[in-house]
């Protein structure tokens, strides 16, 4: 990316941050640090990655993306609605009685290819994607964002394990890797590391990568497969809470809802990046 | 009937080339010949329901019809939220076909046992749900559920299944419907799946040892159910007898109740036969259980009487 690519990306990820700060204090709702730690990533992925288009949201070549930690859709709502897949209107009654948009992802809605919420549902779906598309010869490709939680689900390790067994290449998982779930350090709870090692252990090429810087997130994404023949991960390094000095890596705001003094803070730090 | 099931889909697979089998290793000396024919349309998920159902979820959403086929409770109740929430949630073009509903496989004992997959299965919004008794059955079931786009659970006998339509082929099949196998004036046997042997069985034991004459109707179609036929039973003939092998929660026999509550028609003489909310312990094959559980022709014909006050 140029310079001017990389501010645009930067400004993208500021008004994601901006909107979901905004659509949680607003909807009383929660998971505002799984959805901080992703802000950087949607803008590279929906300027410069995947092939979408807003005017056509089930266009049949697009590529794929599956949200499976659906807990954070918050952050990819804003940014489907930044990029003209819905109105921004939208994002004003998140959470709200009557509104379009639920606390997790849902397919009603244009641009969610899938509906989740309950953790390691997206893995194993993008799987069954990546088989029909091989056996169609389509050329587009399936992406699934999973996280620290959604690794500790069984059936994404099945998932795993069967996308390896069959060479799915048109398949690439990202992980936002902020090392936090619900109760408290991954580490503690679940040690999923090391992790790269372990997914290339089951036939996947694996790498890390800054998730909030976008020039290496584009770097990381720019030339898929990894390797031919076998399906992608690219592990982000991620900050949980990322750019409100009071969340950043602090578990409780997992689940933690924002007052108006909290949010008028968080806000006018956000708007300081 | 699983042979059945498995011939028809082979022949409607060659026709149709958009039908995949999605697996979790179960189906050996069955699957073998749509594995070799079409092995672009095949995959062994290895012993992983969920993955199975996530994996035939994707393979749907990609315009194509996926069908997950285990033993019993495997590709339902392990993998109860993927059907949930991937499944009927998107819609779907899922199929579900299950081998040996209820206790067919008596003697492996209760993990293989299916007793509450209707009550569940019917319990999900956008789910059809399909129990076909014999042959003739199966093998209209296996094409009303391809020619019809959308989730479908489908509950397959394991064995050779008697024949109950005598040789006839059922030519009105369709979901929504019943079938009805002998009419009578007494009282009604509605019956889903493979205890309607059982229910054959006791309706003519009754005639010919009570003089009692019953209609006897398979529900294939438990969801959405033939609400006509149902009502008809209740004014025709004043008593009804539901069988199930199943538990009476949420099966069968409530699905009937609940047309006749909500039609009006309380006032008759009703009863339910199910497994009385137990697993099953007992050690036996599938006709030995029924019959022992109080589901079998002598408890049939026990419920036909009583209701009738004889």
């Amino acid at each position: 990316m140029n310079e001017k690519e990389i501010e645009e990306c930067k400004a993208l990820a500021k008004k994601i941050r901006l909107h979901t700060l905004k659509m949680v204090f607003k909807g009383k709702s929660g998971h505002i640090g799984s959805m901080l730690s992703t802000a950087d990533i949607y803008p590279v992925l929906y300027k410069k990655v995947l092939k979408v288009d807003p005017k056509n949201p089930k266009w049949p070549e697009r590529d794929r993306f599956l949200l499976s930690k659906g807990h954070g859709g918050a952050a990819l709502l804003a940014c489907l609605a930044e990029c003209g897949f819905f109105p921004l209107e939208w994002l004003d009654r998140y959470y709200c009685d009557d509104g379009k948009l639920s606390g997790h992802i849902s397919h009603h809605i244009p641009g969610v290819e899938f509906s989740t919420g309950s953790l390691g549902h997206g893995l194993p779906v993008a799987c069954g994607m990546a088989m029909a598309a091989k056996r169609d010869g389509a050329k587009h490709r399936i992406f699934v964002m999973s996280s620290d939680g959604d690794l500790n689900e069984g059936s994404t390790w099945e998932a795993i394990m069967l996308a390896g067994q069959h060479h799915y290449d048109n398949l690439t998982m990202l992980v936002d890797y902020n090392r936090l779930q619900a109760l408290g350090c991954s580490k503690d709870i679940i040690d999923l590391e090391p992790l790269g090692p372990k997914l290339e252990i089951f036939g996947w090429k694996a790498i890390e990568a800054d998730g909030h810087d976008p020039q290496a997130v584009e770097n990381a994404l720019s030339r898929l497969p990894l390797e031919p023949g076998k399906p992608s991960a690219v592990i982000f390094r991620t900050v949980k809470g990322k750019g409100v000095s009071f969340m950043e890596n602090e578990y409780k705001w997992h689940y933690g809802g924002l007052v108006e003094e909290l949010y008028l803070k968080a806000k006018a730090e956000v708007e300081a990046m | 009937m699983r042979k059945i099931f498995n011939k028809e889909l082979l022949k409607i697979a060659a026709e149709r080339k958009n039908i995949y089998m999605i697996l979790a290793d179960i189906g050996y000396g069955e699957i073998e010949p749509f594995a070799n024919t079409f092995p672009d349309r095949f995959i062994n998920c290895g012993v992983a329901e969920q993955e199975m159902t996530g994996v035939a979820c994707g393979v749907a959403m990609e315009g194509n019809t996926a069908i997950t086929y285990s033993i019993a409770n495997f590709p339902t109740l392990r993998c109860l939220e993927q059907i949930r929430n991937d499944v009927c949630y998107h819609d779907a073009d899922v199929k579900i076909v299950i081998i040996g509903g209820g206790v067919a496989y008596g003697e492996l004992g209760m993990s293989h046992h299916s007793t509450e997959d209707i009550a569940i299965m019917r319990a999900l919004p956008n789910m059809v749900v399909l129990v076909p008794s014999d042959g003739a059955e199966t093998k209209a079931a296996t094409h009303a559920m391809l020619d019809y786009k959308g989730p479908v659970y489908f509950r397959c006998g394991y064995k050779n299944e008697p024949d109950l339509h005598d040789g006839r082929e059922i030519a009105d099949f369709h979901i929504g419907g019943s079938s009805q196998i002998r009419d009578g004036k007494d009282a009604t046997v509605f019956f889903a799946g493979t205890i309607g042997v059982d229910a054959k069985k006791a309706v003519e034991e009754l005639e010919k040892e009570s003089g009692i004459s019953c209609r006897l109707v398979s529900l294939y179609s438990i969801k959405p159910i033939d609400r006509e036929a149902i009502v008809r039973a209740a004014k025709e003939t004043g008593a009804i007898v539901v069988v199930e092998e199943h538990n009476l929660s949420g099966g069968v026999g409530s699905a009937v109740a609940e047309v006749l509550m909500d039609e009006g028609l309380s006032g008759l003489k009703f009863k339910r036969l199910g497994l009385p909310d137990v697993y099953v312990t007992k050690i036996g094959c599938q006709r030995w259980l029924c019959e022992e559980y109080g589901i079998g022709p002598t408890g049939i014909k026990a419920a036909v009487k009583a209701v009738l006050g004889e």
